[in-house]
C-alpha cells in the first residue's frame, strides 16, 4: 500500500506550494488584522464601522464561498476594469486569487486577536510613552507593539494552524498545491487513499513543527513574566 | 447585477439549504455521540487508555477537513475488502462519505473541547460525590458530565459554526448543498456575484440564528451566573 511508484516528488513539489501559500497569506492576513485591530480602537466612527462588518461577513461566511467569490468575481472584475481602461485581458491566477482571499479571511481573525492583545497592555505603559513626548506612531511601534506580542501569540498560532489547514481549498480553484497533487498522483497510480493519507501526514508535519516554533517563542516573549 | 437570477433560482437555493441543514445536524448529533466516549477515555490517567484517543483527536484536528472527506470519498475504494462490504452501498454515495468525515471531524474538536471541560471540574465537586458514596459511572453522570457541557457551551457554539462553514466542501463532491446551488447557478449564468453572495448571504443568516440559538441556550444553562436582577 506504501509504494508511491515515483509520484512521492510529486507531492512534495504541492508541499512546497502551500506552505508558500500559507505563508504569503499569513503575512497578509497579519498586516490586515493590524490595520483591523488599530481601526476598531480608534476614535473615528467611520474606521469602527468598516472594521466591524469587515470581521463580522467575513466570519459568518465559509471560507470557500468567499474564495470562489473573489476567483471568479474577481476575474469579472479586472475584465470589467480593463475594458473600461482598453487593458489587455489580464489572467487572476489561482495563486492569487488564493492567497489573497485566506489572506482576506484571516485578516478578521487577526484583527480580534491583536485587538484584545492591544487592551491587553497596561493603559500606564502607553501614558508613559507619552509622557517621554513620542509620538502615537513612536509609542505604538516601541512601546506598545512589543509589550502586546505575548498576549497576542497564543490565538495567533491558533489562527496559523487553521489558516494552514485552509490552504487546502486552494486545489478547488486548481491551484497545483499538495492536496491537488496527491489527487493527481493517486488517481493516476490508483491508489487514492495512499496519497491523500501521505498528504495528511505532511499537514501533521506542519501542524507539529508550528507547536513547537511556537511554544518556543511564547518562552521567549514571557521571559520576564512571573510565574507561580 | 441581476436579481432576476437569484429569484428564478430561490427554489434551488432552498433545496441546497435543506441538504446542509441536514448534513450538519446530522454530522453534530452522530460527532456528540462519538465525542463523549472519546473524551471520557482521553481525560484517563493511563496511557493504554488515552493513547488512541489522544491520536484521533490530533489526526483529525491536525489536517483539513477537505482531505479527511476526499479520503473517504476517493479514498476508501482503494481497499477491496471495503468494496465488497455490505458498506460499499452507502461509502460510494457522496451523501454518506460528506456526513460520515464530517461526523468523524465534529467529534474530535467536540471531545477536545469536552477535555478541558471536564478537566476543569472543581474537585471538591468530585470529592464531595465520592463522599457521597456514589461510583464512578454514576459521578460522571451526575456531577462531572453536566457541569461539564456547561462550561463547554460556549466553544461547542462556535464549533458549530466551525461546521457548518466546514460543510461547504460538500460541493466538492458533487453534492448540491447551499454552495453547490451556488456553483450550479454561476455554471448557467456565468453570475459569480449573484450565485456566490447569494450562497454567502444563506450561510450569513444560518451563522447569526446559531450564534442567537446560543446565546439564549446559555442564558438558560449559565442562569445562575447572571448578574442578579435588582
Amino acid at each position: 500500500m506504501f509504494d508511491l511508484q515515483g509520484y512521492g516528488e510529486l507531492v512534495l513539489k504541492g508541499f512546497g506550494l502551500t506552505v508558500a501559500v500559507a505563508l504569503l497569506s499569513l503575512a497578509i492576513s497579519t498586516l490586515l488584522g493590524m490595520i483591523g485591530a488599530v481601526a476598531k480602537l480608534s476614535k473615528s466612527r467611520v474606521a469602527r464601522t468598516i472594521a466591524g462588518v469587515y470581521t463580522t461577513i467575513i466570519r459568518g461566511v465559509p471560507d470557500l464561498v468567499l474564495m470562489l467569490l473573489i476567483f471568479f468575481g474577481g476575474q469579472m472584475l479586472v475584465n470589467d476594469i480593463g475594458d473600461w481602461m482598453g487593458w489587455e485581458y489580464i489572467d487572476i491566477s489561482p495563486f492569487i486569487a488564493g492567497t489573497l482571499t485566506i489572506g482576506f479571511i484571516f485578516g478578521a481573525y487577526m484583527t480580534e486577536t491583536f485587538r484584545g492583545a492591544i487592551l491587553a497592555v497596561p493603559r500606564g505603559e502607553i501614558e508613559a510613552g507619552h509622557a517621554y513626548g513620542m509620538t502615537g506612531p513612536q509609542t505604538f511601534f516601541r512601546i506598545t507593539l512589543p509589550a502586546m506580542v505575548r498576549h497576542a501569540l497564543p490565538s495567533f498560532g491558533n489562527n496559523w494552524l487553521v489558516l494552514a489547514k485552509t490552504t487546502a481549498l486552494v486545489s478547488v480553484i486548481g491551484l497545483h498545491d499538495m492536496v491537488y497533487n496527491a489527487g493527481a498522483a493517486g488517481f493516476t497510480v490508483k491508489k487514492p487513499f495512499t496519497f491523500y493519507l501521505l498528504a495528511a501526514g505532511l499537514f501533521l508535519v506542519i501542524t507539529a513543527t508550528s507547536d513547537i516554533a511556537l511554544r518556543w517563542t511564547n518562552k521567549r516573549y514571557s521571559s520576564g513574566v512571573r510565574k507561580a | 447585477m441581476d436579481l432576476s437570477i437569484v429569484i428564478e433560482n430561490l427554489p434551488l437555493y432552498l433545496q441546497g439549504l435543506w441538504l446542509t441543514v441536514q448534513l450538519v445536524v446530522m454530522a453534530l448529533f452522530f460527532g456528540m455521540l462519538l465525542a463523549i466516549p472519546i473524551a471520557l477515555l482521553r481525560t484517563s490517567k493511563n496511557p493504554l487508555v488515552y493513547g488512541i484517543p489522544w491520536a484521533y483527536i490530533y489526526f483529525f484536528r491536525g489536517t483539513p477537513l477537505l482531505v479527511q472527506l476526499f479520503m473517504i470519498y476517493h479514498g476508501l475504494g482503494q481497499f477491496e475488502v471495503v468494496q465488497k462490504s455490505f458498506l460499499w452501498p452507502f461509502l460510494k454515495e457522496a451523501y454518506w462519505c460528506a456526513l460520515l468525515a464530517f461526523a468523524l471531524n465534529t467529534a474530535a474538536y467536540t471531545a477536545e473541547i469536552l477535555r478541558g471541560a471536564i478537566e476543569q471540574t472543581a474537585f471538591g465537586e468530585v470529592e464531595a460525590a465520592r463522599a457521597c458514596g456514589m461510583s464512578r459511572a454514576l459521578m460522571f453522570r451526575r456531577i462531572i458530565l453536566p457541569s461539564a457541557f456547561r462550561r463547554a457551551l460556549p466553544a461547542y457554539g462556535n464549533e458549530v459554526i466551525f461546521m457548518l462553514h466546514g460543510s461547504a466542501i460538500a460541493s466538492v463532491v458533487t453534492l448540491v448543498d447551499l454552495l453547490g446551488a451556488g456553483r450550479i447557478v454561476n455554471s448557467r449564468h456565468f453570475a459569480p456575484y449573484e450565485s456566490y453572495l447569494t450562497a454567502g448571504l444563506f450561510y450569513l443568516g444560518l451563522t447569526f440564528l446559531i450564534v442567537w440559538g446560543f446565546k439564549m441556550w446559555e442564558r438558560r444553562w449559565h442562569a445562575h451566573l447572571r448578574p442578579r436582577e435588582t
